[in-house]
């Protein structure tokens, strides 16, 4: 439920997301080197193709939302392949909106790629440590990026209407699972990338048996 | 085939609006779910989906796919239909017992009805049966940047090629009798199967970022526009535009 869809907002909040996101927008693709574009692509649709996986949870199931994951593995340039993926889903499958757009970008990549920045740089120094401790950190970071997530759907409701305060509180409910499943399976992905493919964290590999 | 992991709902192509230019098609759908958030009148908003559905049959979308992608849109809709009626301050319109559902509420929550799902349908309409190919090159024509149009042309080329992976690796966990449940086994084989995916994901990236260096890629496609807009996206253009200036000014006027 972190896709926001058209009809439920207000002007402003929709202005001023649109705002956000193309300010971001703008700011990542003057950085992207053009040599990049096809790496962050193929990324992007692996995230899009990911985030189809129904996660079960008791009678339900839920999509992960792996922005977390993707500020980890792509850093800033998880914004403009968070946005993609977006627009992909909001055209392909009805998930989202348009106009709701640039609200879901910001509330979707932003807090991912705020967590992620953090934890690049925590992971730096984690030299020693092996793949679990590390797949444990990012998972407690990844339940603070859909906590945040969270707090910016219900920011985003909350300015647009009164009406919608009641509600909030129900919908914040519906993340509880999805903060828990999502940082479980990151934290196994992170681990298993760590064992895997450290390089993509941005560590360097350790030689065999290290981990 | 892959029914437990993946859903697969995408849409069919629309031959009946095939023939006019994508970005006729992309600028009607985000004129239509605008004018949507601008009438204020439930009447005229019941109008308008009236309008669409009776559109959607004549581009000959099967009501099972309709209600299949408008369901897509409720997750939110349902907590707020229920609650609004309940939680917004105002005379009761109907008690139910103890129960008091307020006019106010009522209202709200049937406007949002409204809108979500006129808005959901008009993007289903107009643009899910698009090809990704041709929405990039669209959007492209309508200005947005060209790094952001390369970007969305690339992923949506490789995600059919990522699903093909993704189902390969599913394939061989269901060979291995995996099935998912809400268990740690399930989320540990869930993170492998993510982390397995990005792996081949990145490797993939380096042997095609090598091929389109030895071919010359030099970070620049040229995005040749084959799409011309003719007479018949004016007409269709000028329908739509027609539709909404008279639902607003119906609403306004009312």
């Amino acid at each position: 439920m972190a896709h926001i869809p058209d009809g439920l907002l207000s002007a402003p909040v929709l202005i001023g997301g649109a705002v956000l996101t193309v300010g971001g927008l703008a700011l990542d693709l003057q950085r992207l080197d053009e040599s990049e574009i096809p790496k962050t692509a193929i990324l992007a649709s692996t995230f899009f193709v990911a985030s189809l996986v129904a996660v079960p949870v008791g009678p339900s199931s839920v999509h992960l939302l792996l922005s977390g994951l993707m500020g980890l593995v792509l850093g800033l340039r998880a914004i403009p392949a968070v946005f993609v993926g977006l627009l992909l889903q909001a055209v392909l499958f009805g998930f989202g909106g348009l106009t709701s757009l640039g609200v879901d970008l910001v509330n979707i990549a932003f807090p991912g790629v705020a967590a992620a920045l953090l934890a690049r740089l925590l992971l730096a120094k984690a030299h020693g440590l092996g793949a679990a401790a590390i797949g444990a950190g990012v998972a407690a970071f990844t339940a603070f990026t859909v906590v945040g997530t969270a707090a910016c759907v219900s920011a985003a409701l909350a300015l647009s209407s009164a009406d919608y305060l009641p509600s909030l509180r129900v919908i914040a409910l519906t993340y509880i699972p999805l903060a828990l499943v999502e940082a479980v399976i990151t934290g196994f992905v992170i681990a298993y990338l760590k064992r895997v493919k450290p390089e993509s964290l941005g560590l360097t590999a350790q030689p065999e048996g290290a981990a | 085939m892959t029914e437990t992991l993946y859903c697969r709902d995408e849409a069919d192509a629309r031959p009946r609006l095939d023939r006019f230019d994508a970005r006729t098609r992309i600028v009607t759908a985000l004129a239509l779910i605008v004018a949507a958030l601008v009438v204020r009148s439930p009447f005229v908003l019941m109008a308008g989906l009236a309008g669409l559905v009776a559109f959607a049959w004549f581009c000959e979308l099967r009501a099972k796919e309709i209600a299949g992608r408008l369901l897509h849109a409720e997750g939110f809709l349902l907590v707020l239909l229920i609650l609004l009626p309940l939680t917004v301050p105002g005379p009761a319109a109907l008690s139910l017992g103890p129960v008091e559902l307020s006019a106010p509420g009522l209202d709200r929550a049937l406007k949002i009805f409204l809108r979500v799902n006129f808005s959901a349908l008009a993007v289903l309409i107009l643009l899910a049966g698009m090809e990704p190919v041709r929405f990039g090159h669209a959007l492209a024509g309508l200005g947005v940047p060209e790094k952001l149009a390369h970007l969305l042309l690339f992923a949506a080329r490789w995600v059919a090629l990522i699903k093909e992976e993704g189902l390969r690796l599913h394939d061989a966990m269901r060979a291995r009798a995996f099935k998912a449940s809400t268990s740690l086994h399930t989320f540990r084989t869930l993170g492998f199967f993510c982390g397995q995916l990005l792996v081949r994901a990145l490797e993939r990236a380096e042997r095609i970022d090598e091929a389109m260096r030895c071919r010359g890629f030099a970070g620049r496609f040229v995005l040749a526009a084959e799409e011309r807009p003719g007479r018949s996206d004016g007409l269709f253009a000028a329908g739509a535009a027609v539709a909404i200036i008279a639902a607003v000014a119906l609403d306004r006027l009312t």
